[in-house]
């Protein structure tokens, strides 16, 4: 079986996020790059399908040479081999073709991905590669077993849980729950000097089409100072929720 | 022009994002000058129930076929009968899962998380969630067509009354790469991203055997109950009850933490609440910073009281 992961380099979690000064883009000074946190879900069930079923795993990120420390970390936890498609991604369909792209050609059984990714929030780059491959598409998917040429995933809808099985190839999209957080693989020295030789493959992109584009980015206004409500007095807390903010 | 909206439903009732999403579609129509078409996949509700937040038209759709969701019937199901040149959908699991499978059957630009009624609609653009709550992103869509998801509680829900009229489309769509093996629906419980009232606990609360306190005060105020990400790690509540950076993003009107020290990747998640209380016995935690409200002193006792005394206020 060969299944496809597609990671997305983010801001580390604990990344306080500014623009720049014309609001036009995102400042990258200084930010920490990671695996988007939903992928690392999909990569390790990826790498637990490895191990038990034999599985080659193929990651891949679309993203200029910048993101290459974070292909090689996935490297390091396990992936057999890597792809970039050489583009800095302008929007979720522009990212969703060339991840199409190469699923094609290399004839994968599965495609694994987080649901969406910490940065843009798109959550669309998955439903858009199952559509451009014509393929099945199960999204935040909280469990996944493979038997055969078919996968039984467990899909988290609103207030409950639906377990449904799936002809393969198809494209399933993870996100907490996928793997337990206890199982992510932090990667050892023997992973991180092997991921050193493991073959990354570098493709240029196949088209430039952008549909959505981003203008301009605020960020969040900062909140008026808090009230402090003494604990001897909650009556007066309350009060102002019922008065004040009219919430209850 | 045509505005054309999803009106998803479970088990054939519809859902609070529904409502939003007409009334958010209702919204775009009248800066265009024209009417909203809902469509629906197999509704047991009545189709009044569109018609008061502004839809003129209603499809039903009805197919057994459709009876379990897939997103790639759902997507094309939908594509045959929506034939506007802006679709919006709610921003839940399911029709989140249908959009971007449309908007490439489509052609048509893909806009998620929306928060905003459009600044202009030609070129479309709109105001987003981005950064995981940490920024807002301000997007244009390129070319005629545009496909919209309404990030819940966002827009609001907003009474429109209108006449309409229901028509209903028999098709068959063909599903033969997904099959529901089984379905598990908790009854009774507040759904987490639509709750208007989010009563949420971390580590705090020092054990699962507390939560009893929790789950006292969210059902006074008709509340869904949530928790921080260490406490859904240690396995003390769900993970789907998890909010923040890599759980679920929310925004009810308010939000209630109690012993959550208030983690950047916490914040991300709920600080588009539009009210938020925090409830901790450490006066540094930095989520005081970024509430509205706050309490310093020990849950066990302003539980309880606190319950108590909403209790009163609500009759």
């Amino acid at each position: 079986m060969k299944i496809l992961v597609c990671i997305s380099s983010v801001p580390d979690t604990t990344s306080k996020i500014n623009f720049t000064a014309d609001k036009s883009a995102f400042d990258k000074n200084g930010i920490q790059w990671v695996i988007n946190p939903l992928d690392e879900f999909a990569l390790t069930k990826a790498i637990k399908l490895q191990e038990s079923q034999g599985a080659t795993v193929t990651v891949m990120n679309v993203g200029d040479a910048g993101t290459e420390p974070v292909i090689r970390k996935a490297l390091a936890i396990g992936a057999n081999d890597a792809v970039r498609v050489n583009l800095d991604p302008k929007d979720s369909y522009s990212t969703a073709k060339e991840i199409a792209s190469v699923a094609q050609n290399g004839g994968y059984d599965l495609v694994l991905c987080g649901k969406e990714s910490i940065d843009y929030n798109g959550g669309s780059v998955p439903g858009m590669v199952a559509q451009l491959l014509n393929q099945p598409f199960v999204n935040a998917s909280v469990g996944l077993d493979v038997n055969g040429s078919e996968a039984t995933a467990v899909r988290e809808i609103e207030g409950g849980k639906e377990t449904i099985s799936v002809k393969l190839p198809a494209v399933i999209a993870g996100q907490k729950g996928l793997v337990d957080e206890k199982d992510l693989i932090i990667p050892n020295m023997r992973g991180i000097m092997s991921a050193r030789t493991k073959p990354l493959q570098v493709v240029e992109p196949t088209s430039s089409e952008v549909k959505v584009q981003g203008v301009s980015y605020d960020s969040v206004p900062p909140r008026a100072a808090v009230k402090m409500v003494s604990p001897d007095n909650l009556d007066e807390l309350v009060r102002l929720l019922h008065e004040e903010a009219k919430v209850i | 022009m045509s505005v054309f909206v999803y009106a998803e439903n479970i088990n054939g009732v519809y859902k609070k994002a529904a409502f939003e999403a007409v009334s958010y579609a209702k919204a775009v129509a009248d800066q265009a000058g024209t009417a909203v078409t809902a469509i629906s996949v197999n509704p047991t509700d009545s189709s009044d129930l569109l018609y008061k937040y502004g839809a003129t038209n209603v499809i039903n759709i009805k197919d057994e076929g459709l009876k379990n969701f897939s997103a790639k019937a759902y997507a094309q199901a939908v594509s045959e009968v929506a034939d506007g040149n802006i679709i919006v959908f709610p921003h839940t699991t399911d029709a989140s899962s249908v959009a971007p499978m449309l908007a490439v059957m489509k052609n048509f630009s893909l806009i998620t998380n929306v928060l905003e009624a459009p600044e202009s609609q030609s070129p479309f653009q709109v105001k987003r969630k981005a950064f995981s709550g940490k920024g807002f992103m301000h997007a244009k869509a390129e070319g005629e067509g545009v496909i919209l998801t309404v990030s819940q509680n966002a827009f609001g829900v907003k009474e429109n009354a209108v006449s309409g009229s229901e028509e209903v489309k028999n098709l068959s769509v063909v599903n033969e790469d997904t099959k529901v093996i089984s379905h598990e629906q908790s009854s009774g419980k507040l759904d987490l991203k639509e709750a208007e009232v989010v009563v949420s606990a971390g580590r705090g609360m020092k054990g699962p055997e507390n939560w009893g306190m929790v789950e006292d005060l969210a059902n006074t105020l008709g509340a869904a109950t949530a928790c921080s990400k260490p406490v859904s790690d240690i396995g003390w509540r769900p993970h789907t009850e998890h909010v923040g950076q890599t759980g679920k993003a929310i925004s009810p009107n308010l939000y209630i933490a109690i012993g959550i020290s208030g983690a950047i990747q916490h914040l991300a998640g709920v600080n588009s609440s539009k009210t938020i209380v925090v409830i901790n016995s450490d006066a540094e935690a930095p989520f005081f910073k970024s509430a509205d409200y706050g309490v310093v002193g020990d849950a066990f006792q302003i539980l309880p009281a606190l319950n108590e005394k909403i209790k009163a206020i609500k009759g």
